[in-house]
């Protein structure tokens, strides 16, 4: 798994609440049974008209923007449990997802691809999108090791919250597998006790 | 100590519990598509890991596959490459398969209970969010991702946090022409599409108890809808009744062992929720959604709430969201024609569904501007709609009976609403596009969906319903 530590970028700013996993990865591009090539397809029916023409209004599609930090409105990535949503994020070049809260589901698979869901306050959110809205190139710097997102221009932090354990997989390039494996041993006592 | 229901189930598959690590979660029973498994198998692969115990691990094909002549090869070649794929990974990891053509296939949701795969007291995964549709037998059933996929794959196990615990009561007697969908949609509307994340959700109370197995299927199903993994209902006569001598359900010394067990499955009278909710079903009219998140639903004849009485900050979503829709603040949805209606999807789609429809739509005819798709959730649901005589019934309405699958619901494969037209579904989500490019969706019952289909407008099917 990728592993991730510090990161200072601009943002893509997306003030959009409820945005759901059909949003960022319809369903019909899901075919591919590689991890391979998602981002292309990113938010595609907001990015793209019936056409394939680029939507003009569309942030991906304004150089305005740019960076590896996606910031959304609340209850980011509800809906389906397509873990194609994350690799889509990844594959568009994002490393880091800041919102007000995060579909669980979504937020395991983020957190299971070395891509780092930050939850911060509604009001830190808005502080973010203020910030982007005065200066489109507005910088973040986000520390893991000491959990904390920081707005450079304003010097404004917030803290948040990582399970410890996730915390230390995405510090080392850990994943899940590898842990369970490790205690197999337990697997099978579990399963003959029963 | 006093549990919960969830508490003691999860409880009781708990391999290693550490502070400061999520549990090693111990799962009984894995089932598989096409859609979310590839990536995972590849996974193995990379590895050089088998798939631990292949026998808990149940495939079927219903995603991505075609709706119509599913005995002929799948025309569009990415779908057919990922259905042949699954029958290769299966093939090559030791997995029963249910693929097209089997008398077993079927959406995953369906067939689970139907071949009595699904029982009390079972962890069940899946890679598909709408798992939690197994919480309705006493189960701890959540969606997960490809990347957990793999996990159980190779461990037959899941890192989990084990999540809090929410009640809902929903007391009462239902009225006339309001069904279980109903109940689950007014929840939904209540407590926002976001309400129940963190929670596994119990429902209880005396209009659920009443409810079949079918029924209380179609409420644990859209547990998701409001953000909780999983929804559960504690085991009953009714859920007994309903899993003996399925195909694969417990026989014999077997199942009065299981039967024994199975009554221990309930929240012991003083255990502790995180979060209690109770509603009343005489509160509960025939439900729609007006706009792009389940939460936006109301009774069929109330006024969509005016986007200025939502709170400031969500007030742009949700202006976004009645544009998709092509509604306004303060309109009434009565009356409005639509295109197309669907019925079908893990949420309604089993064979007391399409009774409902049948009996309602009996002689009757659709009307002219509508296309009626009824897609069975699986061939079992097929067959025995056939052996009812339904499919004649759905012919001379003008209804279209096709093959199983979760076809129009999510549009992977080419039953897609075309953009700007009205589907009333009876699935489970309203997101922008989710039918297709720009199609807009108004969730439903099954016998709204049918008043809809027969008058070609949106119907309070409550007026047609004749007294019995």
């Amino acid at each position: 798994m990728k592993k991730f530590e510090k990161l200072t970028s601009a943002i893509v700013p997306l003030n959009i609440e409820n945005i759901d996993t059909d949003q960022i990865i319809p369903a019909r591009f899901l075919k591919a049974t590689t991890r391979e090539g998602f981002g292309e397809n990113l938010f595609r029916d907001w990015r793209y008209n019936g056409d394939n023409t680029p939507k003009a209004d569309f942030v991906l599609n304004d150089p305005t923007y740019s960076g590896r930090i996606l910031v959304a409105g609340k209850n980011f990535g509800c809906g389906s449990s397509r873990e194609h949503a994350a690799w889509a994020i990844q594959d568009a070049g994002f490393d880091v997802v800041i919102s007000s809260f995060f579909a669980d589901i979504f937020k395991g698979n983020a957190l299971n691809n070395g891509l780092l869901p930050i939850q911060v306050s509604d009001d830190f959110l808005a502080e973010i999108f203020t910030a982007v809205e005065k200066d489109p190139a507005a910088q973040l710097d986000v520390d893991l090791e000491k959990q904390t997102v920081t707005i450079l221009a304003t010097g404004a932090t917030a803290e948040f919250e990582i399970n410890p354990y996730k915390k230390s997989c995405l510090i080392n390039g850990y994943d899940d597998i590898d842990f369970i494996l490790n205690q197999k041993q337990l697997i099978e006592e579990f399963e003959q006790k029963r | 100590m006093s549990k919960t229901l969830v508490e003691k189930i999860w409880d009781a598959h708990v391999v290693k519990s550490e502070p400061g690590f999520p549990d090693i979660l111990y799962i009984d029973t894995h089932l598989i598509h096409e859609v979310t498994s590839p990536q995972a198998f590849d996974g193995l692969r990379k590895r050089g890991l088998p798939v631990l115990r292949p026998k808990q691990t149940v495939a079927t094909a219903d995603h991505n596959v075609p709706t119509l002549n599913q005995l002929q090869p799948i025309k569009e070649e990415l779908s057919r490459y990922q259905v042949d794929m699954l029958t290769k990974n299966c093939a090559e990891f030791g997995i029963e398969l249910y693929g097209l053509g089997h008398p077993f296939q079927g959406i995953v949701h369906v067939i689970g209970p139907e071949l009595g795969i699904t029982l009390p007291g079972k962890t069940m995964v899946c890679g598909d969010s709408h798992t939690s549709t197994h919480g309705a037998f006493g189960a701890i059933a959540f969606g997960i991702g490809t990347s957990q996929v793999e996990q159980v794959f190779a461990t037959q196990c899941l890192l989990q946090q084990k999540p809090k615990t929410m009640k809902i009561e929903v007391n009462g007697t239902l009225g006339k022409g309001v069904t279980s969908k109903d109940i689950i949609l007014y929840i939904i509307s209540k407590i926002s599409a976001a309400g129940g994340t963190g929670y596994f959700i119990e429902y209880a109370g005396s209009a659920i108890e009443a409810l079949s197995m079918e029924a209380r299927m179609t409420i644990c199903n859209m547990s998701i809808e409001m953000g909780a993994r999983g929804g559960l209902i504690a085991p009953d006569q009714t859920t007994f009744d309903y899993i003996k001598d399925r195909e694969f359900a417990p026989a014999g010394a077997e199942w009065d062992k299981a039967l024994a067990y199975w009554k221990t499955l309930y929240s012991d009278a003083d255990a502790k929720f995180d979060s209690v909710l109770t509603f009343e079903a005489e509160d509960i009219a025939p439900m729609i959604t007006y706009g792009t998140n389940p939460g936006m639903g109301m009774g069929i004849k109330e006024l969509i709430p005016a986007t200025k009485t939502q709170p400031e900050k969500e007030q742009l979503s949700y202006q976004k969201a009645l544009n998709y829709m092509g509604f306004e603040d303060d309109s009434s949805l009565i009356g409005k024609a639509v295109d197309y209606v669907f019925i079908g999807s893990c949420t309604n789609s089993r064979i007391e569904d399409l009774r409902e429809v049948a009996d309602f739509v009996k002689d009757k005819h659709k009307a002219e501007n509508v296309t009626v798709w009824i897609v069975p959730g699986s061939k079992q649901v097929e067959q025995q709609a056939k052996n009812e005589g339904l499919d004649k019934i759905f012919e001379q309405a003008g209804f279209q009976l096709r093959e199983p699958g979760c076809s129009a619901c999510l549009g992977m494969n080419e039953d897609k609403i075309p953009a700007g037209k009205y589907c009333v579904s009876t699935s489970n989500r309203n997101f922008e596009g989710r039918q297709g490019p720009d199609a807009r969706t108004l969730l439903v019952s099954p016998l709204t969906a049918a008043a809809a289909a027969v008058t070609g407008k949106i119907t309070d099917v409550r007026e047609l319903l004749t007294e019995a």
